[in-house]
């Protein structure tokens, strides 16, 4: 995530109707501004999983993290630090590629490490998957061909783990916990 | 045991305490109330929804206790919504029941189809709505768990006809782990350490003010609060939410701050060192602009809701959790250092009581009684106040009558103040004075209402005098929509659009008359007192008195919206005062 601006809140909610309406619209109401939102559920079928990127202009983080806090079907927010999570985002685009250019656009997909996965006459669907900051990079050099469609699935994120053993493994890129 | 949902629901209210609810049946809602017959829940049929969940408010308020409103889809559902928006901002307890079109026909624009749980989202602590029978006692357990605990709040129970109807076995949830509440674990224990801060704080003041909200009523934290006035001899000011969560007669008490607050307390807050906000939210009817706000005060924040904390202004020290608690653990905390000394000052603020008794002898609230044969609006209430005993409930509506209220009415005791404080609810009067009766029918409810508030939910006096709850309701009557005609001639240069309502149209006597209440008319000063004697004589049905008020008094001190504090404006009679105290450094004395 880019900026200072960009806080990452990953929310585990109960799966339940109407909470992703409960969450976007406490947002929406309070003039908070998510940058991205991803949301599956989770191993657990009780739960899902929320990744939001927020944008602290608009408010304190502080603030956002507890008026989640206050929606019942919120159970745990947790803030990850940039530095202390993994983070990946999905981009899928589909760019217009004569047999000609096609192997500049295959050249550029293989480099950052993606996949053709749609073929047409004249286009190409490719998928690319990474930290943002490289898919904004790929998207900067895929711009010299004439894009029909893009779309980016917004980021999810873990913690990183603790690359010595010891007590805090698992839990060192959460930089701020709260229970709901 | 097996039961419809709509017994299950019944029997759930019951179970969880219920004792009386309001309400209007309906299509979606007509299986629930066919149980209700044979319930131990008192029913109180309303003439509109709106009055429904005004009087459940009305109840919660004096009582402490949730208010409970039942009523249909669609039109009956919506026309709640501003009572669970009111009810959301002043934090009362409602559970409010709405029929649904059956499950099949959700989604569909069914007759008398509404997404009420989408309405109030933004409304409501939480709401449910309920797709199993079997599901109906831990979601109404549930829902009284929430809009009891914590922040207090309105919740809304959404139940499908089709629900209502199919057949489950009762039980009931014997635990909060059984609620199915994995997210909701409100922090009621306040930190030690934050406590500890905050004490060492309050020992080092030299021009401390307890800010106490309406927190402290919910929380019933009026004696400990007492006690903490009383061992720190620090001077008290109550907000809209909290009058009568500190008595008016007790020498600490500076009273009302904020816009139309008396200029003592809005000023001690302006040059306080140190602020300890007791279940208040810095609302800005309070604050004035927020960055001329107390600019040389610390600020130890109490609240039961930490989303209340550094929202609006930085908290030194911050204490989530209950009121009372907190309260009781500073007291504690005080306890070593600073010993008893009734209501005397501690060491070391002395100068600042003097600074403080010298702003009162200045600027006490004043109006001008005049020599007209005009009757001035204060005066009303001060009488009213004056043949009422301590424990009346006195209940208000919005505008300007409900700050003369809350200014000149002596509150005594916590829980006889009923009003609509965040929301501004016009209207709310009359339905909230009859819920504060049911929930309190030994004492005297006395509403005070304007001409304007009065004709948006006067119909419910008919509720009030069929069900025989005999409320008492003073009609200020100024011809005018009083708060905006006041706000035209100071800020809108005497341009007064569509605020002109008329003193005789309607007929207040007769209307009252037509609904089965008592209809009186005061026209002159003399005729006050009798009038309000002759109606705390009628103890079998409601009365109302229509005060034939001066149309051109205003409120004072007034801030203007968006002004700092400090630009309070006095009564006109004071504006001299103001002149020449600054001149000779009133100010000033204090702060060497």
């Amino acid at each position: 995530v880019n900026g200072a601006q960009h806080h990452i809140l990953t929310v585990l909610v109960e799966n339940k109707a109407g909470v992703l309406a409960r969450v976007a619209g406490l947002f929406s109401r309070r003039g908070y501004n998510i940058f991205s939102l991803a949301v599956a559920p989770t191993d657990d079928e009780r739960f899902s999983r929320l990744t939001i990127v927020v944008d602290v202009e608009s408010s304190p983080l502080e603030q956002i993290v507890h008026q989640l806090d206050k929606l019942v079907n919120v159970v745990t927010i947790s803030e990850l630090a940039p530095a202390g999570a993994v983070q990946r985002e999905l981009l899928l685009a589909t760019v217009e590629a004569d047999p000609a250019e096609r192997s500049q656009v295959l050249e550029l997909v293989d480099v950052f490490g993606g996949e053709v996965v749609d073929v047409g006459a004249s286009r190409l669907t490719v998928m690319v998957a990474g930290p943002p900051d490289k898919l904004d990079d790929f998207e900067g050099l895929l711009g010299a061909h004439p894009l029909v469609e893009l779309q980016r699935t917004g980021l999810v994120a873990l913690p990183k783990l603790a690359k010595a053993s010891g007590r805090a493994a698992g839990r060192s890129g959460v930089r701020h916990s709260l229970a709901g | 045991m097996k039961l419809t949902g709509a017994q299950a629901l019944v029997k759930s209210l019951e179970t969880a305490g219920v004792e009386v609810a309001f309400g209007l049946p309906g299509g979606a809602i007509l299986p629930v109330y066919d149980p209700l017959l044979e319930s131990t829940i008192r029913h109180v049929l309303v003439r509109h929804e709106q009055g429904a969940g005004h009087m459940a408010e009305g109840y919660a308020m004096v009582t402490g206790r949730p208010g409970v409103a039942i009523v249909t889809s669609g039109p009956g559902a919506t026309n709640v919504v501003t009572p669970l928006a009111n009810a959301y901002m002043d934090s009362t307890p409602l559970v409010v029941v709405t029929g649904q079109v059956p499950t099949r026909s959700i989604g569909t624009d069914a007759f008398q189809e509404c997404d009420i749980t989408g309405v109030t989202m933004g409304i409501t602590k939480h709401n449910w709505l309920v797709k199993r029978a079997e599901d109906i006692p831990r979601v109404v357990a549930a829902a009284f768990h929430v809009a009891t605990t914590g922040r207090p709040g309105p919740v809304l129970v959404d139940v499908p006809k089709d629900v209502s109807q199919s057949q489950t076995e009762w039980y009931w949830p014997e635990s909060v782990a059984d609620l199915d509440l994995p997210g909701y674990q409100p922090q009621v224990e306040p930190d030690p350490e934050a406590v500890g801060a905050a004490a060492s704080l309050m020992r080092s003041a030299k021009r401390p003010v307890l800010y106490v909200g309406g927190g402290v009523l919910k929380a019933r934290g009026a004696a400990p609060l007492r006690a903490l006035a009383e061992r720190t001899g620090f001077p008290v000011v109550t907000t809209l939410m909290a009058r009568g969560a500190f008595p008016d007669s007790h020498p600490q008490c500076l009273g009302m701050p904020g816009m139309h607050g008396n200029y003592t307390a809005v000023t001690a807050m302006q040059q306080a060192d140190l602020l300890v906000a007791l279940g208040a939210r810095f609302d800005d009817r309070v604050t004035g602009r927020v960055d001329a706000f107390a600019p040389g005060a610390k600020v130890v924040h109490v609240d039961i809701d930490p989303a209340e904390i550094h929202k609006v202004r930085h908290a030194d020290v911050a204490i989530a959790g209950d009121c009372r608690l907190a309260i009781e653990a500073l007291l504690k905390a005080l306890a070593p250092d600073v010993p008893g000394k009734g209501s005397e000052a501690t060491g070391g603020i002395e100068q600042w009581w003097d600074q403080l008794r010298r702003w009162q002898r200045h600027f006490p609230l004043h109006y001008d009684l005049g020599e007209g044969a005009a009757i001035k609006p204060q005066m009303v209430v001060e009488t009213l106040r004056g043949l009422s005993d301590d424990d009346t409930v006195v209940v208000a509506g919005v505008g300007q009558h409900q700050m003369w209220t809350s200014q000149y009415w002596r509150f005594e005791r916590p829980d006889t103040w009923v009003n609509s404080g965040g929301a501004g609810t016009m209207g709310f009067a009359v339905p909230a004075a009859i819920g504060a009766k049911v929930g309190r029918p030994e004492h005297t409810v006395w509403a005070v209402d304007g001409d304007g508030c009065f004709q948006m939910t006067a119909q419910e006096l008919v509720t009030a005098a069929v069900e025989r709850i005999p409320v008492k309701i003073a009609i200020l009557n100024n011809a005018y929509l009083g708060m905006v005609r006041q706000w035209q001639e100071m800020f809108y240069e005497e341009r007064y659009s569509e605020v002109y309502l008329s003193q005789d149209l309607p007929d207040y006597v007769k209307w009252a008359e037509a609904m089965g209440a008592v209809g009186l008319r005061a026209e002159s000063p003399g005729e006050v007192a009798p009038a309000i004697e002759k109606a705390n004589a009628v103890t079998d049905r409601p009365v109302v008195i229509d005060f034939r008020t001066d149309p051109f008094e205003k409120v004072f001190p007034m801030v203007a919206a968006g002004a700092s504090n400090d630009e309070i404006v006095v009564h006109p009679s004071q504006l001299e005062r103001t002149r020449s105290a600054a001149a000779a450094g009133i100010e000033e004395e204090l702060v060497g």
